[in-house]
């Protein structure tokens, strides 16, 4: 195992995906950035192929995941699917192959960017590997259609595990599981009994239960209610967008993807925006704050947060905003300043 | 004016159930305005509980022989093996089609201007089929069953209601990129309708982009038709967006019979506080109950009502505490009454 207390001395070798569309340049940015803070990180640059790997049966290369294998740690870039049949979609696979179990979205108001709602400071934490995501779907007779949500003891024990560990080691007070388990009683039953059993080896961290309805009320009424929220998929895929929405859009929000055995596949949740692709108009700062919460994975917590400061400065301070924000910056402007910043 | 046919002005029966936590409050506000107003229905009221079994044969008869009815909350025990009554009722008298409409209120400020939603939502199949079972011990299944004969008669319900409230746009909202098969069923039958109103728009959106839109621009909505799951998170979602479960209006439809509710959160039933300080907001359900009076054809009692709940929330000094004020229920229905022309 890496041992993290020289890391300042021997560099952590992470995958880096770059991506299609705009990724390359927000890819980029995220490169310079890091060299100019000096983080101990050296990228081993992957690329999606242009041909089916029979072995991963999609455009991902074995080797490509070999290497997050064995870096146990990674940054992607958006990546579009191409559109055909026999292969499988890129995020599935990644998902699929590497057991991405957790995905983590921090969601937080960013200073001087105003929205509607400007006292948002949570992380909805997503299980990502079943529930209505199963693809188990058929016809019964015609006209009437079966799909199937599957929610398993192990799954929900795993995301809640990674849960509570992630409210206690980032400082956070509570967790709530959203659920619909009026409803559901016996899916979604199991994910919150799960979660009490969870909750119960953390006596420091509050618990509580939300049914998903009062939860989206909530979140636009008063969304400073919330601190970690834990949830299966479907919920966690409208509830996390939901709250992108808040602070402004995907083009601000980070992620991360927790699989098993610790890997960390950190990712932006935007898409590759073909229509400015090449044009130095993206915004890369939910790529960049991706990073952060890689670098916070891998206890790098100075660095994270001193990039993460000259993210919110530079922003806050209005003069290198990209077109999406309203300004007229480029992406590398808005490097740049950032770099400055640092 | 609305001419009247010979006896129209006759009182009309209508079930009521007070239900649970704040339910007695708030149907206890309709009955009193009702009653000040001397509009023409009376009520025959029943005791029902969430913690029941079923709800009772006798409140069901009343419902189907009144066709008309209206109802408080019905707490629904988490995980207690009971079904939740809300759902049993909305099944057994085929209430397909459930109705919420978000709009501001004039006087009441909120994150966000120009909201007028209506979300129509199937009601009957779905995520709620109740269909649920253990496979091995640790590994539970949940089917989403989606038929074609529902899905077609919420669409064309959708578009009927649209059509007869001079809407513009009707939006299916959807997961059909991952449920292809279930959601994609549901997409068809609203795409083989739309083409039977050519003069309403009809557009198509992914669930967890509609939730993102829905607090970044929600202007852009009109009329959404959603199967129930989702309805139900776009329901409560657009709700706080224009101010809170505590003042949208709503109901449930079927072919013969029709539920009149708080429009979101039909299960809220509030906190004890709410219940023991007598401090639940009552607009929903008078604007409900506003809605309800239109559904018998008493347009000129529903426009009364309406007029006068507006005109208390336009004049801001008597809001229960969901608002930002102070009041009781009964503060609210005094003011509702003496607003009353
Ligand atoms: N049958 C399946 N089982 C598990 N995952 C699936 C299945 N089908 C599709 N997926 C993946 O689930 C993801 C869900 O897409 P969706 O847009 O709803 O969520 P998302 O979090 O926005 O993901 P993305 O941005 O990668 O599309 C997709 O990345 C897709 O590859
Ligand atoms: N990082 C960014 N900076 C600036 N604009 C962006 C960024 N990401 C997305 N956008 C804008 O948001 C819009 C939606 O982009 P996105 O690529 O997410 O959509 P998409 O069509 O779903 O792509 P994909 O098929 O790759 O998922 C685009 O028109 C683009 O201009
Ligand atoms: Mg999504
Ligand atoms: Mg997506």
């Amino acid at each position: 195992d890496r041992c993290l207390s020289s890391a300042a001395t021997t560099p952590i070798t992470a995958t880096l995906f770059p991506g299609d569309g705009i990724g390359p340049e927000i890819a980029e940015s995220v490169k310079q950035v890091f060299k100019a803070a000096e983080v101990p990180i050296e990228w081993e640059e992957h690329y999606v192929g242009k041909e089916i790997d029979p072995r991963t049966q999609s455009f991902l290369t074995w080797e490509s995941l070999e290497s997050v294998r064995r870096n146990r740690v990674g940054l992607k870039g958006p990546m579009a699917t191409p559109i055909g049949k026999g292969h499988r979609s890129l995020n599935l696979t990644l998902r699929k192959e590497l057991n991405l179990y957790a995905n983590v979205r921090p969601c937080y108001s960013l200073p001087g960017y105003k929205t509607k709602y400007d006292d948002v400071d949570l992380i909805t934490i997503r299980e990502n590997t079943e529930g209505e995501y199963s693809g188990l779907e058929h016809q019964v007779v015609r006209g009437v259609v079966e799909s199937l949500k599957i929610i398993t003891r192990q799954a929900s024990l795993r995301v809640a595990e990674y849960a509570f560990h992630y409210a206690k080691a980032h400082g956070r007070k509570r967790v709530s599981a959203i659920h619909k388990a009026n409803i559901m009683q016996k899916t979604d039953g199991l994910f919150l009994k799960c979660c009490r059993e969870i909750a119960e080896k953390y006596p420091e961290i509050t618990y509580e239960e939300v049914v998903i309805d009062n939860c989206c009320m909530m979140l636009v009424k008063n969304p400073s209610l919330f601190d970690v929220l834990v949830m299966p998929n479907l919920y966690g895929d409208i509830i996390s967008d939901l709250c992108a929405g808040l602070i402004g859009g995907l083009g601000l929000t980070p992620s991360c993807n927790i699989g098993e055995g610790g890997i960390a596949l950190a990712e932006a949740v935007h898409g590759s925006a073909p229509d400015i692709a090449g044009k130095n108009m993206a915004n890369p700062t939910a790529l960049l704050l991706s990073a952060v919460s890689m670098l916070h994975h891998l206890e790098l917590h100075d660095k994270a947060d001193q990039i993460q400061n000259a993210i919110l400065t530079t922003i806050s301070e209005g003069k290198h905003r990209t077109g999406d924000l309203g300004g007229t910056a480029s992406t590398t402007d808005f490097t740049k300043a950032v770099c400055d910043h640092l | 004016t609305y001419m009247p046919r010979p006896g129209d002005g006759a009182p009309r029966a209508v079930t009521l159930i007070p239900g649970d936590g704040i339910g007695p409050l708030v149907t206890g506000a309709v009955e009193q305005v009702m009653e000040a107003m001397h509009a023409p229905v009376y009520f025959e009221k029943y005791e029902v509980h969430g913690d029941m079994k079923k709800v009772p044969e006798e409140v069901i008869e009343s419902v189907r022989k009144n066709k008309v009815c209206l109802k408080g909350g019905l707490v629904t025990p988490v995980g207690g093996g009971v079904s939740s009554l809300n759902v049993q009722l909305r099944k057994e008298l085929d209430l397909y089609a459930s109705l919420v409409n978000c709009f501001n209120l004039p006087g009441l400020p909120t994150r966000h201007e120009n909201v007028d939603i209506v979300v129509i939502r199937e009601n009957t199949e779905g995520e709620y089929s109740g269909l649920e079972h253990e496979v091995v011990p640790g590994v539970v299944e949940s089917l989403k069953v989606i038929t074609k004969f529902c899905s077609e008669r919420i669409a064309k319900y959708a578009f009927e209601y649209s059509y007869l409230n001079n809407r513009k746009k009707v939006t299916a909202v959807h997961k059909a990129n991952i449920m292809k098969l279930a959601d994609g069923l549901f997409l068809e039958s609203c795409r083989e309708v739309a083409t039977k109103y050519p003069g309403i728009k009809y557009n198509e959106i992914i669930v967890d982009n509609c939730c993102m839109q829905l607090v970044s621009k929600p202007e852009q909505f009109d009329v959404m038709v959603t199967p129930n799951l989702y309805g139900n998170l776009v329901a409560n979602t657009a709700a706080g967006i224009a101010g809170g479960t505590g003042v949208m209006p709503g109901g449930n439809v079927g072919a013969d019979h029709a539920v009149f509710e708080q429009g979101a959160s039909a299960g809220n039933v509030g906190s004890e506080k709410i219940v023991e300080q007598k401090k639940a907001n009552p607009v929903a359900l008078l604007l409900s109950s506003a809605m309800m009076l239109r559904h018998l054809q008493f347009p000129s009692f529903a426009d009364r009502l309406e007029t006068a709940v507006k005109r208390v929330i336009l004049e801001g000094n008597c809001r229960t505490k969901d608002l930002g004020g102070q009041s009781t229920t009964q503060e609210v229905v005094d003011a509702v009454i003496a607003a009353l022309d």
